[in-house]
């Protein structure tokens, strides 16, 4: 059996990449994944835990935290096509102000 | 001498999908054109379901595969195409600090989980509970029924959301979208003529 830190260092790395991410790129779509990855990394962190603990109670919060990226993506990608449409560009620093 | 090969062969299984889930990781926070960040992303998501298998988490593992490389990022994908986004250049880049922040800040905060772990130690494992669709949802139907629930209104205000925010406004649309209803409820010949209009 692989320890569980073994686990929980991966997912502190995927979650950090994650962050970095979101430090270094400037397109908007690009920040979106880098969220992903960041969820992601946290399900891991929770299936890890239900496994090493003998309760499959953190499978279902990965469940839950599944829907909600799944409908943040559809609503982040909605604004992003918003913002596509009135400033044709993805860079964050562009879009920096509320009226056009 | 057997239970000494297994352990190798699952910390090989882990070393294996770990890696490529790291490598495609900074492949995503890489690359300039985003639609080589989101094939990144699918890898990292696929080879997680790898990892979800070997903690005995089978439904997450199936869910993560359909869900997530199948649905979310079909969707990023989608919108990579649907806007046909151009590389940008890098002197658009206003605050170009952040990149050379990036760097110390990941490893000052790598350095930092990684010191918290080495203080949790071990915990041996206890007995395995397969984390089959039986398994989950006698959970989810039982003791979290409200959360689940909330979750499905979740979704529809996304969903009713999404269409909000994504619509289209000016006039030239809505007669475009008008003149194509009309068109549906004309007799034949006239839809032929007005479905060719709304194709030019």
């Amino acid at each position: 059996m692989v320890p569980l830190s073994w686990y929980l260092a991966l997912s502190a790395v995927l979650f950090t990449i994650g962050v970095a991410g979101v430090l270094i790129q400037r397109n908007a779509i690009v920040l979106f994944m880098c969220i992903e990855l960041m969820l992601n990394s946290v399900n891991l962190t929770l299936v890890a835990f239900s496994r090493f603990l003998g309760d499959v109670t953190g499978q279902l919060f990965v469940f839950i935290v599944m829907v909600v990226a799944a409908a943040e993506a559809a609503v982040g990608l909605a604004i992003i096509i918003a913002l596509f449409r009135t400033r044709e560009t993805l860079n964050v620093d562009e879009a920096d102000l509320l009226k056009l | 001498m057997e239970q000494f090969a297994q352990i190798q062969v699952s910390h090989l299984f882990f070393l294996a999908f770990a890696s490529l889930a790291v490598v495609a990781a900074f492949n995503v926070i890489l690359q300039r054109n985003p639609i080589y960040s989101a094939i990144g992303l699918i890898v990292v998501m696929c080879s997680l379901a790898g990892l979800f298998l070997t903690l005995s988490a089978e439904f997450i593992a199936a869910i993560q595969i359909i869900v997530y490389a199948g649905a979310i990022m079909v969707l990023f994908v989608f919108v990579i195409m649907l806007l046909n986004i151009r590389e940008e250049d890098a002197k658009a880049d206003r605050q170009k600090y952040l990149k050379f922040l990036a760097v110390p800040l990941f490893l000052a905060l790598i350095g930092v989980v990684m010191a918290a772990l080495k203080t949790i130690g071990n915990p041996a494992a206890s007995s395995n509970v397969p984390g089959t669709v039986e398994n989950v949802a006698e959970g989810m139907f039982t003791n979290y029924l409200l959360p689940f629930e909330a979750t499905s209104v979740l979704i529809l205000m996304a969903i009713v959301g999404s269409m909000f925010l994504a619509r289209r406004e000016s006039a030239e649309d809505t007669n475009e979208i008008e003149t194509a209803l009309n068109a549906a409820n004309q007799p034949t010949a006239v839809e032929e003529s007005s479905e060719e209009e709304v194709h030019a």
